[in-house]
């Protein structure tokens, strides 16, 4: 390989940014000052090849501290990776949160998904334009689902800029003061700066608003550190405290920031019996539970590791899909952000089980309190020999990367997310072969969504049989919901498989004059008012001819245009696409254009479009490559069949 | 062609295309078993000598028991399959595939593309005045060749071809996503800035005339570009010991551009800049 580089320069900040990821340059090959050795001496080849997966954190690394990424800054990121300038340039442009174009500093996302534009994000995005004037030094974006839709609308600040000074990150407590010390500054650092250097006025910050109401939104655009602190993560569960939750139990009642809490309440007690079956005893265990896959798929959870653990490849690697971008869907992060821990001992266990030495944490982009819990709870987990060479004193090694998004939805498919952390675009890759055989690295992987393995504390501790009895013969356990929408109390609800939509909507206080639920997704199905007896199981869900997916429950009433709805599903997907294949990149745009004409139509008027709909996304639930363009026509096929829209 | 390469030899693999018993080498795809057995099934993204990205979706096929389609140029052929090329349901979605490339972009220079719209019945047109293109001035940026990407169908073959299964040179790209997607250099800057070392491998491989040589692409503009009137005669690089295949395309006696043989078992196709485009002395007649 020859590469060769552009004479872009970074810029002091641009170059300090990588190196505070990366370390310094030790060539000129590199980007450093030649040196004598250099004339005898060059780094690169497979050495530095190896090292192609910092590409995206090295991307975020600049984002975060410039807000842009600039041809010098992105050159220079090349030579120290030995990655091409053309395809890390594709890598670039494939994310929504980066830019290789001068921007402002601050970024301000702005929810215009379902729950929010239900909740008035149009009408929020306009009052804080017009509040902020045209030269408010404020990008606006109008955002996909932000994954607070229990709170919508929603809008997330992302304000580039030095790394917070000095030594560790602020750790947050718990209770009211924990709530002030996270709200404003994201709590986190973002990459792995140090924060030696320069120290300038403006540190990098987050902040989330939500419920968003313009005047908060401005405070939080124009000082995120002051932002008013986020409500904590126990309000988004309704049911907190109540006796009968198992995954949800701890929300609320456990400090999220501390360990000894969360030994306190039952903690690390599933590991210790995981040691004490061993591998085989473990997936023994997750197989007679009858685990099934909660991050939409629904395969059987102790199939896949048995698969990857028989695999005689080695390394094997364990990946936890906390990607959470499907437009609805919330309950990961609020498991991340409420019982951090236990994701980290369920991973721990997964590893554990399969084989696995590394664990990759792929974070969705924009949850950064979800990123500060899980930084926090990692470090802490090393420190108590929770992680590391010897976990629990067993002999066992096992560590933890998280490695963040930068806003693709595409990424959560799980060949794109090896794709993604590899440091190549994220396009799914065709399958076979699978990932229990050729995942990340090309080395046997197992990939299980946050819920799935959070199930996994509750088969060790209370047994494979006392699990399986909870829920249906073939749907076992509890089930997350993510009720947003028309309902009095939107959040994250617990419930044993089987119980009724009717049920759950109840419990969530629906209001009147219900015209439709969003069950499963933007990739799941609507069914109507009079379909509410529908029993919340995959079997269930199947029989009647939707799916349960992700878990999500989006209620709307008849308030709600449904034209606008259909388009904005459609408009997500054809912004989502990853572009690989023809069906999916031209299918979505076609399938858009069509609800465009036919908005405002019915009947015989909008019969030849409806044909059209059909016919393209039959092609693209056929042919496309992955499962976005599979699924990307499902919901607007289920409105126009089961709800009558356009009729 | 045949599915019987030279070599080590493999297993047999046993499996029934469209009724008939069919038998491959392992590894074969199921476009490999079609073409043994004298099918046609349309492929854009494929090439022969390259792993095709399996991404136009042309090829599909109906796998029994498969919830969706596969694409023939790229799942490999297994044990027992069963496989039908030509059912009701690849039919529509090579209609539609072909109906959403021909509406999106120019194909008017994608080789027997017109025929299969008109085997299939597509109709690109059904979208309406107002459909999305890929409408892109061409890139005129240096006197060798010339990118026009509103013909292109982002099959990936040029990026293989620049990358890790031939140049190395690694000049070009996908950048974006979805329908912006574009193929590109770094920055999307101008060739003359990238990495690109003009190889041509790219122009070789390319099915849609989105890549062409310079002169081709004047000559179209002028209207004088006819293959019809054009010979092909095969010979060999003198520039260097290498000795490549050189396709030399001459037209009105002129060498109008230069392609390599691709079933070349050393060079596959590929040439350097010289063999490519350093033409001009052998017809330089002062
Ligand atoms: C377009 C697309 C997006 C997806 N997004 C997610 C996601 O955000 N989180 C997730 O866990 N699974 C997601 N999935 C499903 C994953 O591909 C995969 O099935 C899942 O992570 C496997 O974990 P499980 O077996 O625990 O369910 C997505 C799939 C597709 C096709
Ligand atoms: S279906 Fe869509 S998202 Fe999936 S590979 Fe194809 S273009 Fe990409
Ligand atoms: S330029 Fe040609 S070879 Fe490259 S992706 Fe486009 S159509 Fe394919
Ligand atoms: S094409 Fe290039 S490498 Fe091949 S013989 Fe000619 S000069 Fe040598
Ligand atoms: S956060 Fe806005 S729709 Fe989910
Ligand atoms: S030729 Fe098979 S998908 Fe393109």
């Amino acid at each position: 390989m020859d590469l060769r580089f552009g004479d872009g320069k970074p810029t002091d900040e641009e170059r300090a940014a990588v190196d505070a990821l990366l370390g310094p340059p030790e060539s000129s090959w590199e980007g450093a000052d030649r040196s004598d050795a250099d004339l005898r001496w060059a780094r690169g080849g497979r050495e530095a090849r190896d090292r192609r997966d910092l590409l995206l954190p090295g991307l975020h690394a600049l984002n975060d501290r410039i807000g842009w990424i600039s041809e010098g800054a992105l050159d220079y990121l090349c030579r120290r990776l030995t990655v091409p300038p053309a395809e890390a340039y594709g890598v670039a442009t494939f994310y929504a949160m980066f830019s290789v174009r001068p921007r402002p500093a601050t970024v301000l996302h702005v929810c215009t998904d379902l729950a929010c534009t239900t909740a008035g994000a149009s009408e929020l995005c306009a009052a804080v334009e017009a509040r902020l004037g045209p030269d408010s030094g404020v990008k606006v974006e109008r955002s996909p689902c932000l994954g607070l839709c229990e709170r919508a609308p929603a809008a997330l600040v992302i304000r580039a800029g030095h790394p917070p000074s000095g030594d560790d990150p602020p750790r947050p407590a718990f209770g009211d003061e924990a709530v002030q010390a996270e709200g404003g500054s994201g709590g986190a650092a973002p990459g792995v700066g140090n924060g030696k250097g320069r120290r300038r006025e403006t540190p990098y910050a987050t902040a989330v608003v939500a419920p968003a109401t313009p005047e908060a939104t401005i405070i939080a655009t124009t000082a995120p550190e002051d932002a008013p602190p986020e409500p904590a993560p126990a309000l988004a569960v309704p049911q907190a405290g109540h006796p009968s939750l198992t995954l949800l139990a701890r929300i609320g009642t456990t400090d999220p920031t501390s360990l000894d809490a969360y030994r306190a309440a039952g903690g690390y007690t599933a590991l210790r019996r995981a040691f004490a079956l061993g591998p085989a005893g473990v997936i023994r265990e997750v197989t007679d539970a009858g685990l099934v896959g909660r991050g939409g798929a629904a395969f059987p959870t102790g199939r896949k590791w048995q698969a990857t653990a028989a695999q005689p490849d080695h390394p094997h690697y364990l990946v936890c899909n906390a990607d959470e971008s499907e437009p609805g869907t919330f309950k990961d992060r609020v498991l991340m952000e409420g019982d951090p821990y236990a994701l980290v001992e369920a991973m721990t266990i997964a590893a554990y089980a399969t084989g696995a030495h590394r664990g990759y944490l792929y974070l969705r982009g924009e949850y950064p309190r979800a990123l500060a819990r899980l930084t926090h709870a990692l470090a802490q987990a090393r420190a108590r020999g929770l992680l590391g060479d010897d976990v629990l004193g067993q002999g066992y090694a096992f560590d933890i990367e998280i490695r963040r998004g930068a806003g693709a939805y595409i990424c959560g498919e799980e060949t794109a997310l090896f794709n993604s952390i590899e440091g190549y675009r994220g396009e799914p890759r065709s399958k076979p072969p699978f990932p229990v055989e050729k995942g990340l690295f090309g080395k046997p992987t197992v990939e299980n969504n946050v819920e799935t393995l959070v199930n996994v504390l509750p088969i060790l501790t209370m047994g494979a049989q006392a699990y399986a009895a909870i829920g249906t013969p073939t749907s076992t356990g509890p089930k997350l919901f993510c009720v947003s929408g028309s309902v009095r109390g939107p959040g994250v609800y617990e419930l044993p498989f089987g119980a009724t939509l009717g049920e759950l909507l109840t419990l969530a206080g629906v209001r009147d004059n219900l015209r439709a639920v969003l069950l499963g997704g933007a990739a799941g199905g609507f069914v109507r008012p009079d379909e509410l007896d529908v029993p919340l199981t995959f079997e269930g869900t199947r029989e009647a001819g939707t799916t349960l997916g992700s878990g999500v429950v989006m209620a709307f009433d008849d308030t709600v245009p449904l034209p606008r709805l259909l388009l904005r599903i459609a408009e997500f997907f054809r912004d989502e696409s990853c572009g690989q294949c023809v069906p999916c990149r031209v299918g979505t745009v076609r399938q858009e254009e069509a609800l465009h004409r036919i908005a405002d139509r019915t009947g015989a008027a909008a019969a030849g479009d409806v044909a059209l709909l059909r016919e393209v996304g039959r092609a693209m639930r056929d042919s496309s490559i992955c499962g976005l363009g599979q699924t990307a026509w499902n919901a607007v096929e289920s409105a126009i069949d089961r709800l009558g829209a356009y009729e | 062609m045949t599915a019987i390469p030279l070599g080590v030899p493999r297993r047999l693999v046993e499996f029934t295309l469209d009724g008939q018993e069919a038998r491959v080498p392992e590894g074969s795809t199921i476009l490999d078993a079609c073409r043994a057995a004298g099918k046609d099934v349309p492929t854009l993204c494929q090439g022969d000598t390259l792993t095709p990205k399996n991404a136009c979706r042309v090829c599909v096929v109906e796998v029994e028991g498969a919830r969706t389609l596969a694409p023939a140029c790229s799942r490999r052929a297994e044990q027992g399959m069963v496989v039908r090329t030509d059912t009701e349901r690849a039919r529509h979605s090579r209609k539609v595939v072909l109906e959403l490339l021909a509406s999106s972009v120019d194909l008017s220079t994608t080789p027997s593309v017109a025929q299969w719209i008109k085997e299939y019945e597509a109709k690109p047109d059904r979208f309406g005045p107002d459909a999305a293109r890929v409408d892109e001035e061409p890139r005129v940026d240096n006197d060798l060749y010339v990118r026009d990407y509103g013909k292109c169908i982002l099959c990936y073959k040029c990026v293989d071809a620049c990358g890790d299964q031939w140049q190395n040179s690694f000049a070009i790209s996908v950048s974006g996503r979805g329908f912006d997607a574009r193929i590109a250099v770094e920055h999307d800057g101008p060739l003359t800035d990238s990495a690109c070392v003009y190889c041509g491998n790219c122009i070789e491989v390319c099915p849609t005339g989105a890549l062409s040589f310079k002169s081709e692409f004047d000559m179209r503009a002028a209207g004088t570009w006819d293959e019809e009137r054009q010979t092909a005669t095969t010979t060999v690089c003198a520039y260097c010991g290498v000795g490549c295949n050189l396709t030399l395309h001459v037209q009105d006696n002129e060498i109008v551009k230069v392609t390599s043989p691709h079933d070349n078992p050393v060079t596959h196709g590929n040439l350097c800049i010289k063999g490519r485009f350093g033409y001009q002395h052998v017809q330089n007649r002062d």
